[in-house]
């Protein structure tokens, strides 16, 4: 789950990590009325969950009421990089010394958290990384140990940020290992981390990926589930509670299990199509779930046909078949449908379905054969 | 041979009294595994199906002598069943459960690592394993699976994808080739056993002649396995790698399968993997078809 900025901050200054006094607004008398409440300077910031939008004109310094008026009316509703401006934050302004970078994540191959830390903040952390590597301090912490006073304070060292900051980095980052570690971040980062002409040590910016798989323990993320940024596609997949991805094609695709679904998306490729989106329906594959499975597929206009791709393991292959025609029932489709279906009675499986087939739905027997099949089928 | 289990692998099912404990604690037994004990601290005395259910897994092990668990506790409780399991004196811990937070999986692997270093996590968030013929741990369907004949080329098989694990059972076994066992890691970001542990073990396994490795997008232990075959394996290794085509920055429905910051692509991976003598199928029929011709040409 990626929370925007606003939603980040929040997160950040519950674990008392500082932040900007601010508000999150979505009209422009709110934003006047935030920037009031604030107190002038303030920078108005457009919510989007992707990068580059100061280049792109999404934040702007306010010295008075009408500039906020000005500058909100403008961003609210802007379009960055395909994603619309529906949340402004209104924020205090910062007076800026240093600016640099910080954040905590997991390290797959090390299987610890990795802890990085620059000088060179305000920029892409990858552009660093690929020009001045060892720009960059990294510290690898044991889930087990967790992160002590003495090791942040060594790490901040060999980061060489001004002596001035060493204090406030500190005790900010234990207070971001924190933060990762209780409110379940596969990310947390500070982009920039600011040093004021005061000395003082300040998160700028906040970008937070929390572990959906955390929700059990933490009921209050159920907001940020209203929140995510999912086409429509997505969203009525996220509803029925089925693991969808929007794709750009034509080719509709339902198959069970993550590892069978990613393949099928490569193997329509692989002969020459465009899948329209990748959609695990798990292990059971029953009406119920195959005809929510097709109602998602349904709707997606650039649907030209579907592929069902199910490989019986436990359940059986004659009870994925019943399942498919029960949802054909109950589900009017349009499109030409291709079935592949393998496994655990797969036979008995075909025979339930053989009385059902027809130019709008037919049976392969190989992956590689329905596929193409489905392919063809997309093009008339 | 085998590897981590074979009939002789005495098995406690944490959560066998749950419905889907039950249920595959069952089918395991039906297959032949020896499904000694469960566990529930509020049913202790009762048996499920002539299971005897005890407190703690402790106490389990006390009673039987087993010295595997295969946990089916919901996500929240795994940090603490899979700590049960390992303090409780069994050396190998399947995790079939999915949804654990990364946090969870981080610490305890790194938990077990350190107090409990001869123990071997399986998991979470996989299917099992299933050594055919000998003992089936886990949620894989058994009769998928061609059981190793003596003086025939026998293949192992470690994955971190379920149904692509099946698929690959399946293919070998409609091509008459033998599995020693069959290893799904699970797609989760912090499994508890890599490829590299099964591919170690496979390499060392008198039974085992050739290795399937299934992989997928997302972090870099098909790269790390690469090295390995590179440089340790004298077995023909023959992989497939879904998600060619999976867009950047998106959970292909496993937690691990995703591609972050350029890194973690199929692509990296299935060069990695050539590179390091492996064969790689651009699909899950061509794996097993270039498996079948490897397997001919022992």
């Amino acid at each position: 789950m990626d929370l925007y900025e606003y939603q980040g901050k929040q997160f950040f200054a519950r674990y008392g990590i500082p932040v900007s006094p601010g508000e999150a607004v979505t009209t422009v008398d709110d934003a006047v009325a935030a920037a009031e409440r604030i107190g002038y300077p303030v920078v108005v910031k457009a919510q989007v969950q992707v990068g580059g939008r100061g280049k792109a004109g999404g934040i702007k310094l306010a010295d008075s009421a009408d500039e906020v008026r000005t500058h909100a009316g403008n961003i609210l509703g802007m379009d960055i990089k395909g994603h619309t401006v529906e949340t402004l934050w209104i924020e205090l302004a910062s007076d800026i010394a240093e600016e640099y970078y910080a954040s905590f994540t997991l390290d797959r191959s090390a299987k610890k958290h990795l802890g990085m830390l620059s000088a060179q903040g305000g920029v892409e952390i990858e552009a660093v990384a690929e020009e001045n590597p060892d720009a960059i301090a990294k510290i690898w912490v044991d889930p087990v140990d967790g992160l002590t006073e003495q090791q942040a304070r060594a790490w901040v060292e060999a980061a060489q940020l001004d002596p001035a900051a060493t204090d406030g980095a500190v005790d900010i980052l234990l207070k971001l290992y924190t933060a990762y570690v209780e409110g379940d971040a596969d990310l947390v980062e500070i982009n920039p981390l600011i040093l004021k002409p005061t000395g003082e040590v300040h998160a700028l910016d906040a970008k937070v990926t929390l572990d959906g798989n955390s929700l059990f323990r933490h009921e209050d993320y159920e907001v940020y589930e209203e929140t995510q940024v999912r086409d429509e596609r997505e969203q009525a997949a996220h509803d029925k509670g089925l693991q969808y991805v929007g794709l750009d094609g034509f080719v509709g695709i339902i198959a069970n299990g993550a590892g069978l679904a990613m393949s099928t998306v490569d193997i329509v490729s692989q002969v020459g199509g465009e899948p329209a989106n990748f959609l695990d329906i798990g292990g059971g594959a029953s009406a119920e779930v195959m005809a929510g499975a097709l109602e998602v597929i349904n709707n997606d206009a650039a649907v030209r046909s579907i592929f069902i791709n199910i490989f019986g393991g436990i359940t059986k292959g004659e009870e994925v078949a019943n399942g498919i025609v029960t949802a054909l029932g109950r589900v009017q489709i349009d499109v030409p449908i291709v079935i592949r279906l393998d496994g655990t009675n797969a036979d008995l499986g075909r025979e339930i379905l053989e009385p059902h087939l027809s130019d709008k739905l037919q049976m392969q027997p190989t992956m590689v054969d329905a596929a193409e099949t489905v392919v063809a089928l997309a093009g008339k | 041979m085998s590897i981590f289990v074979d009939e002789s692998t005495k098995v406690i099912y944490q959560g066998l009294t749950g419905s889907q404990g039950r249920f595959y604690g069952l089918l395991n037994r039906e297959y032949g595994t020896q499904v000694v004990a469960g566990t529930n601290p509020k049913k202790a005395g009762t048996d499920v199906d002539g299971i005897p259910v005890h407190a703690t897994v402790g106490e389990a092990v006390e009673a039987t002598g087993a010295t595997a668990s295969c946990i089916f506790i919901p996500a929240p409780g795994v940090r603490s069943a899979v700590m049960e399991a390992a303090e409780g004196g069994v050396t190998f811990i399947v995790a079939i459960t999915e949804g654990v937070p990364a946090q969870d999986e981080a610490w305890f692997f790194n938990k077990l690592k350190r107090d409990f270093p001869d123990v071997q996590l399986l998991g979470p968030n996989c299917p099992g394993i299933i050594s055919p013929g000998k003992a089936n741990i886990g949620i894989t369907a058994g009769h998928i699976a061609k059981a190793p004949v003596e003086g025939e080329k026998t293949v192992g098989i470690v994955s971190r994808s379920g149904t692509l694990t099946y698929q690959a059972l399946y293919e070998l076994k409609l091509n008459d080739i033998g599995v020693s066992t069959c290893v799904g890691i699970g797609g989760d970001p912090v499994p508890g056993t890599s490829f590299i542990d099964c591919l170690e073990r496979f390499e060392a396994d008198p039974e085992t002649d050739a290795v399937m490795m299934i992989g997928e997008i997302g972090g870099s232990a098909e790269e790390e396995a690469a090295e390995f075959i590179a440089s340790k394996m004298s077995k023909p290794v023959v992989s497939y790698i879904a998600g060619v085509t999976a867009p950047p920055g998106k959970k292909m429905g496993h937690a691990g399968a995703i591609v972050s910051g350029g890194k973690g692509t199929a692509q990296a991976k299935m060069d990695a993997l050539r590179a390091a003598g492996a064969e790689v199928g651009l699909n899950p029929t061509e794996a097993g078809r270039l498996m079948v011709e490897v397997v001919k040409g022992l």
